[in-house]
Order: C-alpha cells, then sequence, then structure tokens
C-alpha cells in the first residue's frame, strides 16, 4: 500500500515525540559535556561517567538498586503467575470478582498511599528499614502487573492441553511445569522485565521504605540533584535511560514475538 | 460383531454373570441448571468396542470427561473395575482420552508429544524409543517426528493424538471423534487399525463419532443419545434391524415411516391401517399393540423392492409414480409419490450400467416389502 503522509500528520508526529523525548534527548547530550557547568557547552567529553565510576555512594546505590530489581522482579513474577494462574483457571467462586479487583487495585492506588502502608506494616512488626524492605515494597507493587500480563496469556490458553497432560498421568504440579509454563514462558519473562524496570525507576515507594543503611539510585539523584544538578547525574541518568529502554524494548518484543508465533500457529491449525 | 471368533459369540452384555467395566448408575451432570447428562445407567464390559452416537451436543463428550476425570457427576456414581472413581484425580485413572481438539502440546515435537504420558509411566527409559517409534509407524507418521504440531497437516495432528493416547496401552481408551478430519481410505484403514489393536491388546473403547457408518463398522455395541438420555443401546445390527423408536430408526440410515393403527391378526401379526382406500399393510412385530393402537411402520428403503409389473409373491404391494432418482453409484434411491401423496424410498442397486435402467421419472411402478421387512413401533 502506497500511503502518503500529509504534512499535518507529520507535523503533530513531530511534536508529540519532540515534546516526549527532547528533555531526554538534552540530558543525554550534557552528559557528554567537558564543562562543569551544566548548562554551557564546553566540547565532548566521557569525564563524568569516569568520576561516576569513582563516585561509592553512587556505585552503592547502583548496586543496591540491581539487588533490588532482580530480587522484587522475580518474586513478583513467581507470585503474580501464581496469582494469575488462580484467577484464570479456578473458574467461578464465591468472591472471585473481589479477589481479582484485590489483585489489580494496587495499579491504580497512588503509590504514596502504597507506601505509607508498608511503612507502617514495616514499623509495625519491626522490621528495619533496608535492602530487605524494599524488595518486599517492590514485591508487592510489581506483582500485580506481572499477574495482568500473565493472566492475558493464560485467558487465551487451550485448557485441554493441562487436561491432556493430566491425562497422560501428570501431576497437577507437573502438568502446569511441563505443559503451561514453557508455553507461557514469553509472558512470564516480559512480565519479569515489567517488574524489573518498574523496581529500578520507583522513588516514591523506595523512599518510603529505604532506610540509612541502603538508598537506590532514583532517591540518590533526587536528594542529588535537590543540591544542584551535576554533570555526574546526568551520565549516572543516561546510563539508566538506557538500561530501561532496552529493557521495555526487549520486553515488548518478546511479548510481540510470542503473539506473532501464537497466531501463526492458531491459524495453521485452522486449515484443516 | 467384528469379534465373533469361533462359535461364542462376543456379548458379554447378555451374560448376567459378567462383572461390567464400567458401570454408570443413576449419573446426572448439571451445568448450572442445564441437564447435560440425564439420570443415565450404562454398563460396558471389558474388551468392548463402544460407539456414542447422537446429534451435536446430546452430551457426548461430557459423557467421555466423565470417565476421563474432568467432570465430576452432579449426581450418581460412575465405578470402574467395581471401583467407584469419583475420588480418583485424573492422572491417577487407567484411562486415556483423545481429545476432540486433539490438545496436542504445541511446544513438543511429534514423537515427544507420543512419549510424553510413557515418560510419566513406569516404562523403562530405554524401551520408549520404541514404543514411540512403533507408535509413528502405527500411524504412518514415521517421516513427521521431528515436527512441531503446527507444522503439519489437520489429519496428520489427529493421528499424532491417536498415537498419544494409544501408547500407553490403557485399560480404558476414550476416543472422541478421533478419525473424522481422515478421509474416508485412510479412515477406513485406521479403523481396522483400532479394531486389530483392540483384538491385540483387549482395550475396552469407548468411541464417539458422527459417523454411524464408522459406529456400524467398529462397534460391539452402539449407544443412541439424545438430550442427555440412552435412546437405545444395542449391537449395531440390532440397532438397525430393530431400532426401538422412530428417533433410532431416523437417525441410523435412512427409513420410510407410515403412521397408522394397529389391527391384531394372529400372534404377532399386525394389519396397519394408513389409508382409507388402500389394502392395511401387514407387518410383524416383537412387542404387542392392542387394536386401534397407533403405530409407525417403519421400513428400511433398500428392503422396498421396485418393479414394473405387480409382483405376486409379496405380502405387500403398492403403486406409485417415480418422483426423483437419487444415483449414488452403486446404488440408486428411488423417491416414489403413492397416490396418497405419501413419499416411499425404494433401494436398489445398480448392477446395470446408467444407460440401460429400467425406470425413469414419471414412471409408474410398484413397490413391494414382505411382511417381516419392516417393524412396528410406538413411538
Ligand atoms: N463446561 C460447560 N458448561 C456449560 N455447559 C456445558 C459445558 N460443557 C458442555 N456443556 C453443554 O452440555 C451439552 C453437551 O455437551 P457435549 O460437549 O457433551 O456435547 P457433544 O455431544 O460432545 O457434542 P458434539 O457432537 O458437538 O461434540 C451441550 O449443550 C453443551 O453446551
Ligand atoms: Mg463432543
Amino acid at each position: 500500500m502506497n500511503r502518503r503522509y500529509s504534512w499535518f500528520n507529520i507535523t503533530s508526529l513531530t511534536l508529540g515525540f519532540a515534546f516526549l523525548y527532547i528533555p531526554m534527548i538534552i540530558l543525554v547530550i550534557y552528559s557528554f559535556n567537558a564543562s562543569k557547568l551544566v548548562t554551557v557547552w564546553a566540547g565532548f567529553s566521557t569525564r563524568w561517567y569516569g568520576e561516576l565510576f569513582q563516585n561509592e555512594a553512587f556505585l552503592d546505590a547502583a548496586w543496591v538498586t540491581l539487588k533490588v530489581g532482580l530480587a522484587s522482579s522475580t518474586l513478583a513474577t513467581v507470585l503474580g503467575t501464581m496469582a494469575a494462574y488462580v484467577m484464570v483457571r479456578s473458574g467461578r467462586f464465591m468472591g472471585r470478582t473481589l479477589f481479582s479487583g484485590m489483585i489489580y487495585a494496587p495499579l491504580v492506588m497512588p503509590e504514596v498511599i502504597t507506601g505509607l502502608s508498608l511503612l507502617l506494616l514495616f514499623i509495625s512488626i519491626g522490621l528495619d528499614r533496608g535492602v530487605l524492605t524494599i524488595i518486599l515494597a517492590h514485591t508487592t507493587f510489581s506483582m500485580c502487573y506481572v499477574s495482568v500480563v500473565v493472566s492475558s496469556r493464560l485467558a487465551s490458553f487451550d485448557q485441554s492441553l493441562e487436561e491432556a497432560a493430566l491425562d497422560l498421568g501428570c501431576t497437577p504440579f507437573d502438568a502446569f511445569r511441563s505443559v503451561t509454563l514453557p508455553i507461557i514462558t514469553p509472558a512470564v519473562l516480559s512480565g519479569w522485565l515489567l517488574a524489573f524496570t518498574l523496581s529500578l525507576d520507583d522513588l516514591v515507594i523506595a523512599s518510603f521504605t529505604s532506610g540509612p543503611s541502603a538508598t537506590t539510585l532514583p532517591i540518590k539523584i533526587f536528594s542529588a540533584v535537590r543540591l544542584g544538578v551535576s554533570p555526574e547525574i546526568n551520565a549516572l541518568s543516561t546510563i539508566l535511560i538506557s538500561i530501561v529502554t532496552f529493557g521495555v524494548i526487549s520486553a515488548s518484543l518478546i511479548s510481540k514475538r510470542a503473539i506473532a508465533r501464537q497466531r501463526r500457529e492458531e491459524q495453521e491449525a485452522l486449515q484443516v | 460383531m467384528a469379534f465373533d471368533s469361533g462359535s461364542a459369540a462376543f456379548a458379554p452384555w447378555e451374560d448376567p454373570g459378567q462383572k461390567p467395566l464400567i458401570s454408570f448408575k443413576s449419573v446426572t451432570k448439571r451445568f448450572g441448571n442445564f441437564t447435560a447428562i440425564d439420570n443415565l445407567t450404562l454398563d460396558i464390559f471389558e474388551k468392548e468396542f463402544f460407539a456414542l452416537l447422537g446429534p451435536s451436543g446430546c452430551g457426548k463428550t461430557t459423557l467421555m470427561r466423565m470417565l476421563a476425570g474432568f467432570e465430576a457427576p452432579s449426581e450418581g456414581t460412575i465405578m470402574l473395575d467395581g471401583q467407584d472413581i469419583g475420588p480418583i484425580p485424573p492422572n491417577k485413572r487407567a484411562v486415556n482420552m483423545m481429545f476432540q481438539s486433539y490438545a496436542l502440546f504445541p511446544h513438543l515435537s511429534v514423537a515427544d508429544n507420543i512419549a510424553f504420558g510413557l515418560k510419566r509411566s513406569d516404562m523403562p527409559k530405554s524401551e520408549i524409543a520404541g514404543r514411540v517409534e512403533e507408535m509413528l509407524s502405527l500411524v504412518q507418521l514415521s517421516q513427521f517426528a521431528s515436527r512441531r504440531p503446527h507444522q503439519i497437516s489437520g489429519g496428520q495432528r489427529q493421528r499424532v493424538a491417536l498415537a498419544r493416547s494409544l501408547a500407553k496401552a490403557p485399560k480404558l481408551l476414550l476416543l472422541d471423534e478421533p478419525l473424522g478430519a481422515l478421509d474416508k481410505k485412510l479412515r477406513q484403514e485406521t479403523q481396522f487399525e483400532l479394531m486389530d489393536i483392540q483384538e491385540k491388546t483387549g482395550t475396552t473403547f469407548v468411541i464417539v463419532t458422527h459417523d454411524q457408518e464408522e459406529a456400524m463398522t467398529v462397534a460391539s455395541r452402539i449407544a443412541v443419545v439424545n438430550h442427555g438420555k440412552l435412546v437405545q443401546v444395542a449391537p449395531p445390527d440390532r440397532i438397525y434391524e430393530a431400532p426401538n423408536s422412530i428417533y433410532v430408526a431416523d437417525f441410523i440410515g435412512d427409513v420410510n415411516i407410515i403412521k397408522g393403527l394397529a389391527k391384531p391378526e394372529s400372534d404377532n401379526r399386525y394389519a396397519i391401517q394408513w389409508c382409507e382406500n388402500h389394502a392395511p399393510i401387514i407387518g410383524t412385530s416383537q412387542h404387542a399393540f392392542a387394536s386401534d393402537d397407533i403405530c409407525h411402520f417403519a421400513i428400511r428403503p433398500e428392503k422396498v423392492s421396485i418393479t414394473r409389473d405387480r409382483p405376486t409373491d409379496r405380502t405387500n404391494t403398492m403403486q406409485g409414480k417415480v418422483l426423483e432418482i437419487a444415483y449414488l453409484g452403486n446404488i440408486s434411491t428411488y423417491h416414489v409419490e403413492l397416490p396418497t401423496g405419501q413419499v416411499i424410498k425404494a433401494q436398489q442397486a445398480n448392477n446395470r450400467r446408467i444407460s440401460r435402467r429400467s425406470f425413469t421419472w414419471h414412471d409408474s411402478v410398484w413397490l413391494s416389502f414382505t411382511d417381516t421387512a419392516g417393524v412396528l413401533l410406538s413411538q
């Protein structure tokens, strides 16, 4: 199809993308600025990246963020997949709507409230705030995202496959492990990536649940910026942007490819 | 009927001392307030090839799923080998099912699909490959062993599903429309293959089919199901020759139904008054009708002969005009209109070439049949 784009279309597209990405592009450009003054361009340099890797406080925060991200996204994936499985498979039971509503509610709950309630919980059970509490908090809020992603895949999953597995001698767990899981793996993976990027991004919930012993990168950046923007922060942000971009792109590629393959297989299955 | 070996015919259902392998005891299955299976009682015996026949949505798959363990009866019990299987989960039942939708595992190759159940059985690892080979060659798919299900055709998929359910050689095998997607030749081959397997392994088969010819070929008994109820359970020849209701007579094969009033003559002979100014039909019936009972005389088209002149040696004769001729190759079906307006179908083997056929449209012909050719049905 030879479709021509009108000037109007091109203009609105450009405007939209400019609105979205100019701030980030400026940030990335200035991260390569040789000058210490953030707003004055003084030639290209990777100096700030070098300095960044000398900065113990930032490195510590980065390490905490990575640990939290990996641990919480893995936990959230396990819990979210389980929740999705139960929701889709259990059929109708008393209070099903309430239960599924409760799983999805944290999606729309203001983060401040989630953070605050978690803080109160940790204080009341006497859990010292640190890496562990951030992991728990991130697991809590990202698991609903995972369960949304996984349950939409499970909804289109042919249940007779599981029945066939049971029929051939699998225990229900074995059927899940050797039939269901391999088939829904793409959805589980993209759920994991989503949870991981959410955890990297999070400032609000982390600031409620982190303690003096452990700070995440977003918190570090935020507090550093309050004392004035430094080129180091630009460099750090650039790195973060690339990680998140990579995560989001691979998540969408994984799920897109899986959907395309599923479509193809279904279509072929129909051509009996 | 395919199992008649030697003198003793295979008919365990007629022997009251025989213990059934499967026994449905007043089983009812409801989905919400819809009754899919309605107070059904049925015994199926070991080594039977039991066919379920019925219109779409009558509950055949539901019956199978209860045997496999995917649905629990709302009421009643199902016994397998004298044991109530209600509390036994599907993976612990010595039952395998071939799904109507095949349910092949898309992430596994054809060979791995077939090996799936074997790997979870107590078969030694070393024997699994051999068994898979055997199954693949049985369904003629050896060269497709490493393909994925989406890389093979619909009929091939159906055969993989069949091989997968056969692989474990279960005590009871449930086949939900196992041969629907196969062409006629392959279907017949597979039917005989199934009967062969049945004879070799002594497996009990319960098979759902929409193809009555298939049911006739393979089954030891056929159950005609309608609205979740059994209408008749009998060997194929009984179902065909002695249907117990108009429904069964009509569902299996082609039939002419003539409604009339029964006039008992002698023993089990009846004169059926079906038309004011026509001689009554003389027929016989195993079960009794009182005088003037409404009855339906059912006769198969192939039992009605069609001739140009009035035959002298037949009990029943009637004259009519050829309305339509359906040429089916080996046989032709003639639709003959009687003076009363009723249309009777008569079938004749085409043992002559079509150009030399004796009747054509609008010819006046005589229909005739003997007094034992049809059955009398009350409803
Ligand atoms: N899980 C279910 N929930 C509600 N109704 C159901 C369910 N399963 C089956 N039914 C209904 O029960 C009836 C019997 O279904 P079943 O699948 O046994 O039919 P069938 O005889 O196998 O038909 P077909 O020949 O088309 O496969 C149908 O009317 C169907 O709509
Ligand atoms: Mg069915």
